[in-house]
């Protein structure tokens, strides 16, 4: 494990308005299969890192490369194949309210064009391994947090993409439910699919000893393999 | 996945965008139905101008055909010299037809008007008093006013007639009908554009965070547009078809209430002009609406 390496970052700088510098000078790469823990301060640029690799942003300087490929010469259409590639999980769980739970996870099938019956297998499936089958056609609203999130989980995957980039997912849940959730997605790891996680949640990031990449004020200051939140003295 | 067809999966597919089309119109029905209203308002609009400013051409074009000079000649001139000023005036390149009216048959006129029984020959001095006249065609009557003069210079010719002030007078206003006309359509259709384009972004506006996960989960740009393109070409051609049976059913009862009043004036009664003017309206009500909601929806593809 750990020889192909699936995300590489050359460079990379991100400037906002032309002042404030997301990025300042990023390279790192990433293998097929890791764990990757994303450390920082609200602001250190987190979040910009995971919308580059998404192609919501583009690099003011530098290279991003996926697979070989540079994705700053992806076309539009490219792009969207690429986004079918890497699953997404933010904070906020971005569900959609007035669809079942069914419907907000087929939609990432439906804008590829599978048929009903293919929908409907992929979708099942992947909602009996996040463990909310019983749950199918309930509406957002009506499950808790943890379970909202395992949606948007299920969402991301059911496409069974290379990569499931994660932006804060336990941000809006308690401890315990945090813990479920951390636990899904190791599990998603153990299968292949690399997983990039944001996160300031120092407990879980000491406990589970993956790679931890630390940016400050914009800059990799840190990239350990088995990790700490905080620097060990 | 399973491999199938790119036909079977582009089908599946038009299928989904029918479906999405038709759910968020039920969805937002009052913003759809507010978009076909816009339509149908403007669109009606665009119908009374067209039918107004085809009219003016219409009249215009009746009236055209129907003016004609008059050119009277001396009163003494022999036969033989006035049908060489025939000729002459023949020869004039606006000059389409030239009939003469010799003075027997002004006289014949006369006697229709008044009865055959007077003696007005003889009321008149046993002469012919009427002079020799020509009734003169013009090939591009907008130039008749030239042709008018020049034939007016010509020996012999001492009067020329055709209605100067009323013909000068209706060709300025069938211009300015024509003008002001075709200018209100075309702001009329800039105003439906923008019009639907607001109203359709409103549905999408109400959408935004679906169309936003849907690019994130990589949905192409068209597989985003094609079901508010359909959407806007529904609400469009919808709009259109009730514009359109105002526009028909408006101008017919118009037709019948005010043409017998109107009868100095023709006014576009046949059907294959009128439908082809609703036909133009509804093609143009549908691209309207679908034109207005891709230009709506741009801006949200842009994640």
């Amino acid at each position: 494990m750990g020889l192909v390496f699936l995300i590489q970052f050359i460079n990379v700088s991100k400037a906002f308005d032309n002042k404030t510098l997301a990025l300042r000078d990023v390279s790192t790469r990433i293998e097929k299969g890791e764990f990757v823990f994303l450390v920082g301060a609200s602001g250190a640029g987190k979040s910009t890192f995971l919308r580059l690799l998404l192609k919501i942003e583009e690099p003011t300087k530098g290279h991003i490369l996926v697979g070989n490929r540079s994705i700053s010469r992806l076309s539009r259409r490219e792009t969207a194949l690429l986004r079918r590639n890497v699953g997404v999980v933010f904070q906020d769980y971005s569900l959609l309210n007035e669809m079942t739970v069914f419907e907000n996870v087929a939609f990432a099938l439906e804008v590829m064009g599978c048929t009903g019956r293919e929908i409907r297998e992929k979708v099942l499936e992947v909602l009996e391994l996040v463990g909310l089958l019983g749950k199918r056609d309930s509406f957002p609203l009506q499950l808790s947090g943890g379970e909202q999130q395992r949606v948007a989980i299920a969402r991301a995957i059911v496409n069974r993409p290379q990569i499931l980039l994660a932006d804060e997912p336990t941000g809006n849940l308690d401890p315990d439910t945090a813990w479920e959730i951390i636990e899904l997605m190791n599990g998603i790891n153990k299968w292949g699919t690399t997983v990039v996680m944001a996160t300031h949640a120092a407990e879980i990031v000491d406990k589970l000893r993956k790679r931890v990449i630390v940016l400050e004020q914009g800059q990799l200051t840190r990239d350990e393999e088995r990790g700490a939140y905080c620097r060990e003295a | 996945m399973r491999k199938e067809g790119p036909i079977a999966v582009k089908l599946r597919t038009i299928g989904y965008y029918f479906r999405q089309a038709g759910q968020s119109m039920t969805r937002n029905l009052w913003i759809s139905l507010a978009a076909v209203s816009t339509v149908a308002i403007s669109v009606f609009l665009v119908g009374i101008f067209t039918l107004l400013v085809l009219n003016a051409n219409y009249i215009v074009d009746n009236f055209e055909a129907n003016i004609e000079i008059a050119a009277f000649v001396d009163v003494e001139t022999p036969r033989g010299e006035v049908l060489e000023i025939q000729k002459q005036i023949q020869a004039l390149p606006n000059v389409a037809s030239v009939v003469l009216v010799p003075k027997e048959d002004g006289l014949l006129k006369l006697y229709g008007r008044y009865g055959e029984d007077r003696d007005l020959l003889g009321a008149l001095g046993g002469e012919n008093p009427l002079p020799d006249y020509f009734i003169i065609k013009v090939k591009e009557p907008e130039r008749i006013a030239s042709t008018a003069d020049y034939i007016g210079q010509t020996p012999k010719v001492y009067k020329v007639d055709y209605g100067q002030q009323e013909v000068e007078r209706w060709f300025m206003v069938s211009s300015k009908v024509r003008i002001v006309g075709s200018g209100l359509i075309i702001l009329l259709t800039g105003a439906a554009v923008f019009l639907i384009a607001t109203t359709v972004r409103l549905t999408v506006f109400a959408r935004r965070k679906e169309l936003h996960i849907m690019k994130l989960v990589g949905a192409t740009d068209w597989f985003v547009r094609w079901p508010f393109f359909l959407e806007g070409l529904i609400l469009g051609t919808l709009g259109a078809l009730f514009a359109c049976l105002g526009v028909y059913f408006g101008y017919d009862s118009f037709i019948l209430e005010f043409a017998p009043e109107m009868s100095f004036l023709t006014l576009i009664n046949d059907p294959v002009t009128i439908y082809s003017v609703l036909w133009k309206l509804l093609a143009g009500g549908a691209a309207v609406g679908a034109l207005g909601s891709l230009i709506s929806m741009q801006r949200f593809l842009k994640v």
